[in-house]
């Protein structure tokens, strides 16, 4: 029998932003590819998304967003996290992020962000390189 | 050890949530820490819901937790959700309807995946369930789609098994008849503004008649209650019927604690019992190549299938006795 950590990610839409086809084809993805994926709805809190974390055990949170306050949310949800003790979770994110904002986000802790163009297989694949599941 | 098992008793979310995935990945070492953990349980009131998808589960569940917190209760919950046979992957969606509680520090929930290995949902959850027990949860609730023997089993570990229908699925019940009517102790008919409600009430109750085992004497009853999980309506005569048959365990069988009634004891221990000597004579079967070997030896038609089951699993099985 193989004794083989399952990778476990949290895929979870912070604040006011009510389009999710994007956050739903990666959590399909991810699925796909072996891994527990759950999935919070939206219109989430980063301290929401923080504490289910927790609460869920994931390796990985993945942070969409297509409403333009990214900048504030996705950091927040990393100090969330060094605050809880919890800062071995990686954070990623994805959606509509400027160029010039993906540098501020990596500088406040963010591991990676995709953005419109990126392949199903490169998202997936990073995860498989990145999220030692513990 | 100690400190854990002082963590957990204390509450520790983090704690907790890594203990859990420690049971679900099956980590050897985590049967240490049950066996300390154990002393610990039997406290907690545990409650079942199942039922064919989109019935609306989750959604009652969410409910009953904002009602048990009113009543001043904590809850834990456990929500399990099928794995893709394919790929081995899930996608945990259950949570979705009860994101509300997350601040909640009264309420931890956890999904959980079925993974598929044998018999390993069963003895996983109920794991599970002593440690949110353990952790000083009041009440704890788990979410099964009701299909499959393993989650059958899962019903057969609780205080309380829920079981919910929707009108205009005459299939449905059907299908609920199909081994899992028999282990509902309450009938929730869910979506009732819905053209045939009545209908499905009394197909359930006839059931629920015809069941010869029930209507006896004393015996319990199952209620068929009507419900809005969404508009709240229906949850808190559900509540009710779940604490009317707490007092009828109580009566009946003198104890309501898991851990003093025989015929749970016995179906655990049959099931442990089965896991571990599955898991050690496979573990021994994969390690020496045994398993492999087999394989190749029935396909070239050196042998049959049945007897290289009989060569593989006796002579494991001394091994490990050994």
């Amino acid at each position: 029998m193989k004794r083989k950590r399952k990778i476990r990610i949290m895929v979870a839409k912070p604040g006011l932003d009510g389009h999710d086809r994007g956050a739903r084809i990666i959590a399909r993805a991810y699925r796909d590819a072996g891994f527990e994926v759950v999935y919070t709805g939206l219109h989430q809190t980063p301290e929401e998304i923080v504490e289910a974390a927790i609460q869920e055990d994931v390796d990985m949170i993945g942070l969409s967003s297509l409403a333009g306050a990214h900048n504030y949310l996705f950091p927040r949800v990393v100090e969330l996290l060094r605050e809880k003790q919890a800062d071995d979770i990686v954070v990623c994110g994805g959606g509509i992020i400027p160029d010039e904002d993906i540098k501020t986000l990596e500088r406040g802790g963010i591991r990676k962000v995709f953005t419109p163009g990126s392949s199903l297989d490169e998202i997936v694949k990073w995860v498989e390189d990145n999220v030692d599941p513990r | 050890m100690k400190s854990l098992i002082e963590k957990i008793l204390a509450g520790d979310v983090r704690t907790v949530a890594r203990l859990i995935r420690d049971i679900d990945d099956g980590i050897p070492d985590v049967r240490e820490v049950l066996k300390e953990l154990y002393p610990f349980t039997g406290k907690a009131y545990v409650v079942g819901i199942t039922g064919a998808p989109g019935v609306g589960k989750s959604t009652l569940v969410d409910q009953m937790v904002a009602h048990l917190r009113k009543r001043k209760k904590t809850v834990g919950v456990l929500a399990v959700d099928p794995t893709s046979p394919f790929s081995g992957g899930a996608i945990l969606g259950d949570r979705i309807r009860m994101q509300r509680h997350s601040m909640d520090q009264g309420v931890f929930i956890r999904s959980l995946a079925t993974r598929g290995h044998f018999g390993g949902l069963t003895q996983s959850t109920r794991s599970a369930i002593d440690v949110l027990d353990a952790m000083g949860k009041d009440y704890v609730l788990v979410e099964t789609v009701g299909v499959g023997q393993d989650e059958v089993d899962v019903m057969k570990s609780v205080h309380t098994t829920v079981i919910m229908a929707i009108p205009g699925m005459g299939d449905d019940i059907q299908a609920i008849k199909a081994g899992i009517l028999e282990v509902g102790d309450i009938f929730v008919v869910n979506k009732a503004d819905r053209d045939g409600v009545d209908r499905t009430v009394n197909d359930l109750k006839q059931m629920i008649e015809m069941d010869q085992r029930r209507g006896r004497e004393g015996g319990w009853k199952p209620p068929v209650i009507k419900a809005q999980a969404v508009f709240d309506k229906g949850v808190e005569t559900l509540l009710e019927q779940i604490d009317n048959h707490q007092s009828h365990l109580k009566e009946t069988d003198g104890v309501i604690n898991f851990r003093r009634r025989k015929k749970i004891i016995r179906e655990e221990l049959e099931d442990m019992v089965k896991g571990r000597i599955f898991e050690e004579v496979s573990r021994h079967l994969i390690e020496t190549g045994a398993f492999e070997d087999a394989i190749e030896s029935v396909i070239n038609g050196e042998i049959d299938p049945y007897s290289a089951c009989d060569n593989l699993v006796l002579p494991a099985l001394r091994i490990e006795t050994e």
